[in-house]
């Protein structure tokens, strides 16, 4: 436990174990007419939401609804996501981009843009320069178009998809599930998960929608699928 | 605004009670027109959102149920929750109220200090439980400077206002007044803004931009509320949309994270059902676009060094009563704001606490004390929209009768009181003199009688201290229609 050290502030430092079984006696007592053998598995909790809506087309909902949040979706076979790439790269301007440790070297066969590593980690100032980001995913979401990025291979620490102005991500078809409890029960809690759907946005201002406050303002997802019958957006 | 801070250490900014409060409101026509705009809007999206999930109920269910499971079992999942987490690499702290919080995160932003001790910055993430605590101006006292990232809240900071509303603090501003606050007060906390400062909204958000990169790159610190905590995992929960979190969670060495302790759920699967619920009744959106999880610490990427406060300050005394209880179970999504007809015609400002609308008026009330509060339990017209919208199912009405009763109650002991009856009379006047205002109340009259109603329009049973009365005898239900909505239909179609 820590002791306190001087605050300078009104009165003394109390020592944390103190609030500790203060708070903790206080819960214990509030809920006395909680029956003392009742466990939490006696308070039922229905998960009868958890039937999937089962879309057919997990990919094609996926696309539509990463769209929605006026990000861009690019499908493509396997073999041409090395073009893909370099084609949005240069259609975005992005000439310098930064590409984390693990991403798919046979992706960046065709750009001519400059591509930086992270190892050792790049400072701040220089993640903020740089034009963008090129990443994986980890999973997923077609019902709500999110993807998730786990910090693993591919897909760097958090900040690489943070602080440049624009970030690719690459996804393959088969990461994506239907809806949020499956993606959840792929992810692995201990680490750092975040959630991207769409660009960074705010709605602030008279609800005016405006992205791009401080994330970035151009998110693309190249979509990998092995089937490319269905047509490109 | 007062300030009062009790042998407690709550602190409750005191202002006028809500019948005054809300006639200046309603006489200000450009707040009204402001905020009518904005709950319309969000509304409707709520609506999209929402419609088109068909388990919308079952997970409604779920949230209520997972949320009461963790209250009766509260002290077992915070316990839990503290190992999770010091297990990962953080460090759990306990306050039993706002001076305890306030002064351990004090001394936490000290001991990361760094290289220039004199000068203590922090950076912060937009988070209720802070502003309930006061934190910002406990930080200033004791010479740190705190900056909201959150656009918003720095509006708010910028103008030395108070937010307004839960999920957009500064809906009560419009565009050319938030350009004359970032051209006048942004020079003073740092980058200012550029000469040429237009009020489209893109130029607005893109000098908050420039102006809060610089912080987010230099600061330290970080201080943040949290969403959910998983009790099993120890994994914490922010949802945000603009970025500004994730650049408070990410870049600096230490994070501090203050936390309601009602924020616990049981389990990392619980977060499907919250995340499902969370951003469809908020933003009306499928999801936002920014959601951060972290467990402790991870080596080589974010803050090294993570501290979670658990957070008191009243939350027991809620938990003590069994029907208040229940109000404990909100997520903060503000859905019921943006449904009441009252909160949209006096705002936030009006309830005089940093939760305002339908959860203001129970929440307030039982962290504060029934006597620094009496009034808002009356600040309803118990229409039941609120009940309607909540997406953990929190029956506002019926805490608020029973608040109502309890305030009744208060007087009786003889503590200084406004009347209740005085209050609703106060208020009725407000209503009865407008026209308009009549209207709406006879609106929300017929919606709540019809809700009550069951078969053959008799109400069987009244809530609260009514029940009495229609033990014995069924009421009619309320006319569909009122006369005067009556009256402007059939002399339109003339």
């Amino acid at each position: 436990m820590r002791s306190g050290g001087t605050d300078g502030g009104a009165g003394e430092d109390r020592p944390a174990t103190d609030s500790r079984s203060a708070v903790l006696a206080r819960v214990r007592t509030a809920v006395s007419d909680v029956p003392s053998d009742e466990t939490p598995d006696d308070v039922p909790v229905p998960r009868t939401y958890r039937r999937t809506v089962a879309p057919g087309d997990t990919v094609g909902l996926f696309a539509a609804r990463v769209a929605d949040y006026r990000a861009t979706v690019v499908r493509c076979a396997p073999e041409d996501v090395a073009g893909t790439v370099a084609a949005l790269l240069e259609r975005r301007g992005a000439r310098r981009v930064v590409v984390p440790e693990g991403f798919p070297p046979e992706f960046l066969t065709r750009t001519d843009a400059d591509l930086v590593g992270d190892r050792p980690p790049l400072s701040v100032r220089r993640l903020a320069s740089v034009d963008g980001t090129l990443t994986t995913a980890t999973v997923a979401v077609a019902e709500t178009g999110t993807i998730v990025l786990d910090t693993g291979p591919g897909q760097g620490r958090r900040a690489l998809s943070l602080l440049p102005d624009y970030h690719l991500c690459v996804v393959r078809a088969e990461q994506i599930v239907p809806d949020v409890p499956e993606a959840l029960a792929r992810l692995e809690p201990h680490r750092p998960l975040t959630f991207i759907s769409g660009p960074s946005a705010t709605s602030d201002i008279e609800l005016q929608r405006v992205e791009g406050v401080h994330g970035p303002r151009t998110l693309d997802v190249v979509l990998v699928v092995a089937d490319t019958s269905g047509a490109n957006p | 605004m007062t300030e009062d801070t009790d042998h407690d250490g709550r602190v409750w900014l005191g202002t006028p009670a809500f019948p005054e409060a809300a006639r200046t409101a309603l006489a200000d026509t450009r707040l009204r027109h402001n905020l009518r705009h904005a709950t319309t809007t969000i509304r409707t999206k709520r609506l999209d959102a929402t419609g088109e999930v068909p388990h919308w109920e079952e997970l409604r269910e779920a949230g209520a149920a997972i949320k009461r499971r963790t209250a009766r079992h509260l002290a077992t999942y915070l316990e839990q929750l503290e190992a999770s987490v010091t297990a990962a690499g953080g460090t759990v702290h306990w306050a039993a109220d706002a001076t305890d919080a306030n002064r351990i995160v004090a001394r936490l932003v000290r001991a990361a200090g760094g290289p220039d001790t004199e000068r203590h910055e922090v950076v912060k993430v937009k988070s209720m439980a802070t502003q309930e605590i006061g934190l910002n101006e406990a930080l200033a006292a004791a010479g740190i400077t705190a900056y909201e990232t959150d656009l918003a809240e720095l509006i708010v900071q910028l103008g030395e206002d108070r937010p307004s509303h839960i999920l957009v603090p500064a809906i009560h501003r419009n565009r050319a007044e938030i350009r004359e606050i970032f051209a006048e007060r942004m020079g003073e906390w740092g980058r200012a803004a550029p000469d040429d400062l237009t009020d489209d909204p893109k130029a607005l958000a893109e000098a908050a931009r420039l102006h809060l990169r610089e912080k987010f790159l230099t600061t330290r610190v970080a201080i943040s509320g949290a969403n959910f905590a998983a009790a099993d995992t120890g994994t914490i929960a922010v949802v945000e949309s603009e970025g500004n979190g994730r650049m408070c969670l990410t870049l600096p060495e230490t994070l501090i994270t203050v936390m309601g302790i009602e924020k616990v759920v049981p389990t990392f699967t619980d977060l499907e059902v919250f995340l499902q619920l969370l951003p469809r009744s908020s933003t009306g959106e499928r999801m936002n676009p920014y959601t951060s999880l972290w467990t402790g610490v991870t080596p080589g990427d974010g803050p090294q060094d993570f501290h979670l406060i658990l957070l008191d300050n009243g939350r027991t005394d809620v938990l003590k009563d069994t029907v208040g209880r229940q109000a404990l179970a909100c997520i903060r999504c503000s859905a019921c704001l943006n449904v009441c007809p009252v909160y949209e015609r006096t705002g936030g400002h009006a309830y005089g606490s940093v939760y305002p609308g339908p959860i203001g008026a129970v929440l307030t009330p039982q962290l504060a004390g029934v006597r620094r509060a009496a009034s808002l339990p009356f600040a309803s017209t118990l229409c039941g929209a609120c009940y309607e919208a909540c997406p953990v199912k929190i029956d506002i009405p019926e805490i608020l009768v029973h608040l109502r009763a309890k305030a009744v109650e208060a007087k009786r002991d003889g503590r200084a009181l406004p009347t209740p009856e005085a209050l609703a009379m106060k208020a009725a006047a407000t209503v009865l003199d407008s026209p308009g205002l009549l209207a709406v109340a006879q609106r929300a009259g017929a919606a709540g009688g019809r809700l009550l109603g069951g078969r053959g329009g008799r109400i069987r049973r009244l809530p609260g201290p009514l029940a009495g009365w229609s033990a014995t005898r069924d009421t009619p239900a309320p006319p569909r229609e009122s006369f005067r909505t009556w009256w402007r239909a059939h002399r339109e179609e003339r």
